[in-house]
């Protein structure tokens, strides 16, 4: 066995943010107080890595001896995770600038992340599973604590911490479980393997653990305590990065785990699953609507987001998958957008943060305004924003897979959804006020809010785009 | 084959008692040392089943737990010491300015 070429080429995307960010920390070292450079190096690294995504967008190889699996599957979230963290990083630098905070280490743990998610998607060995993960989230614990003289990022900070510290215990404890009942780590021998050992008690313990530890790192309920208070006290745009990349990784492993290894379709462990997703969808959706913080609103709406994501998975079925992938692409950029607006209108000290900061922003700023519309109705899944075929698809798998009740849960849900998201809409729009952002935006900020709104409206009108890239892999 | 039975039971054993610490005691570093026992009760499973197995694996993955473990509470001590400077208190009670 030796390392040959092959194997860097086809993980090319995840070796060039790799080199990326061990570059920007010689760059940090020898150049103190120059973020600016590392800014634009950390854009050039990740727009680098989205172009080898996409010459790599392939057929599925097993590289470095079985640990990685790289390809269709893997590329087409890599890029889901490069365009979050290349908005992210867009919206951060303004953000952070504004309230003194913009040190270059903030890019570098971006990068970290960033290659902790690429890890997920492209795991075919639980080791890797755990490795991933464990990159991603100690990334964003810091970053959740950036603002160290701030309480609120503090907190937000130490609670993450906690609670994503006995996931990783759960995560753990369930693949050890599986590994002792199926004798090794490796994805494609448990699947495999997968009729003999379903019978094992251990082994489905072991499963249930994952699930658990993946609820919690979705944010779904019942393990969703933590999202809300963790979202409303990070910085605005680490919190975008955390609600969409992180998400976006966890649905990732999701998918590869409980769609193309653990193929439980129409058992008990799908049932399990769609209870979580209904109960997500439902209080997600519920308790959002009597948030005063647009942050803690967001936060609850993206444990909904969860919920119609997890229906989904709990169908089972090859739609499911479409569907799974199509959201995440959708509710990336939204969400984005929507936290990079929040980013903008927020002042120093956490101002400007209630929902009725909001009202008649139409008449300050009317670009913007219009911007956090197209995210709004995109977030409550009106056509033809490319949140609709989002949860389009996902519901559609739900009824293919004979869980009708669920997708009925998730429309009617959706139709509460409509009443927070709009009524950020009629502030904006019908109500008089002095709503402002804090700041003249600057460029970098509203090219990624801007480029993100065309590309929702561009999949909401255009769809087949990706769902023709999404169903070559399967 | 090694009987590994009394392992899994005696890892089972810490693995509860670590997270009914998490769960019940108040302090940030008490919870953090739980978390730690949760942690290493998995690392005595895995060396059980490395074991029993015959094989290698489990005890490279302990390798990687500790290593993992080990930045976790680098992160976690300086979280916790960046709180403490300013609130003075560990007392997850106390930390409370985010709810609804």
């Amino acid at each position: 066995m030796s390392l040959n070429i092959a194997d860097f080429v086809s993980s090319s995307p995840l070796m060039a943010v790799t080199a990326t960010a061990l570059l920007l920390i010689l760059v940090e070292a020898s150049r103190k107080g120059r973020p600016g450079l590392s800014f634009t190096l950390s854009m050039a690294g990740l727009f680098a890595a989205s172009v080898f995504a996409v010459v790599n967008y392939s057929d599925e190889q097993i590289v470095f001896f079985g640990m990685l699996r790289q390809g269709w599957y893997a590329n087409f979230l890599n890029l889901v995770f490069l365009s979050a963290a290349m908005l992210t990083v867009l919206v951060s630098k303004p953000y952070l600038e504004r309230q003194g905070a913009h040190r270059g280490e903030y890019y570098i743990l971006i990068l970290f992340a960033t290659i902790g998610m690429m890890f997920m998607a492209g795991a075919n060995d639980l080791i890797v599973v755990f490795l991933g993960i464990e990159l991603m989230s100690l990334c964003l614990y810091v970053l959740a604590g950036f603002f160290r003289t701030k309480d609120t990022s503090n907190e937000s900070a130490l609670k993450y911490f906690l609670l994503g510290a006995f996931a990783t215990g759960f995560l753990l404890y369930g693949i050890t479980l599986i590994y002792g009942t199926a004798g090794t780590t490796n994805l494609e021998a448990i699947s495999k393997n997968l009729p003999t050992l379903s019978s094992q008690w251990m082994f489905m313990v072991g499963v249930g653990l994952l699930l658990t530890a993946f609820a919690f790192k979705v944010a779904a309920v019942p393990f969703h305590m933590w999202a809300p208070d963790v979202y409303e006290g990070a910085p605005t745009t680490v919190t975008a990065f955390m609600s969409t990349g992180a998400k976006a990784a966890a649905f990732a492993t999701f998918v590869l785990l409980f769609h193309q290894v653990f193929q439980f379709t129409g058992s008990k462990v799908n049932d399990l699953i769609a209870y979580i997703a209904a109960a997500s969808m439902v209080l997600g959706n519920v308790i959002a609507i009597a948030q005063a913080n647009i942050k803690r609103m967001l936060a609850y709406s993206s444990i909904a987001h969860a919920g119609y994501m997890l229906s989904g998975i709990a169908a089972g079925n090859s739609e499911g998958q479409t569907g799974i992938l199509f959201y995440l692409v959708a509710y990336t950029l939204m969400n984005v957008g929507a936290f990079g607006i929040v980013g903008l209108m927020e002042k120093v000290d956490d101002q400007n943060l209630q929902l009725d900061d909001y009202t008649g922003l139409s008449q300050q700023r009317p670009f913007l305004a219009a911007l956090m519309a197209i995210f709004m109705f995109s977030l409550a899944g009106v056509p033809p924003f490319a949140g609709f075929f989002g949860k389009y698809y996902v519901f559609l798998s739900a009824v293919k897979a004979d869980m009708t009740w669920l997708a009925v849960v998730g429309v009617m849900t959706s139709l509460v959804s409509a009443y927070y998201y709009l009524r950020i809409v009629v502030l904006m729009y019908f109500r008089d006020g002095k709503g402002d952002v804090a700041a003249q935006p600057a460029i970098p900020a509203l090219v990624a809010v801007t480029s993100s709104a065309i590309l929702l409206l561009q999949f909401g009108i255009f769809p087949s785009f990706i769902v023709n890239a999404v169903q070559k892999l399967f | 084959m090694p009987d590994i039975q009394p392992y899994l039971i005696l890892s089972a054993t810490l693995f509860v008692i670590g997270a009914a610490g998490v769960v019940a005691r108040r302090n940030a570093i008490i919870v953090f040392m739980s978390i730690e026992l949760m942690l290493n009760s998995v690392n005595l499973s895995l060396v059980a089943f490395s074991a029993q197995l015959g094989d290698v694996t489990g005890q490279i993955l302990v390798f990687f737990v500790m290593t993992v473990a080990a930045a976790e509470a680098a992160i976690g001590l300086a979280i916790v010491i960046a709180l403490f400077r300013r609130k003075q208190t560990l007392n997850l009670d106390e930390i409370n300015i985010l709810k609804w």
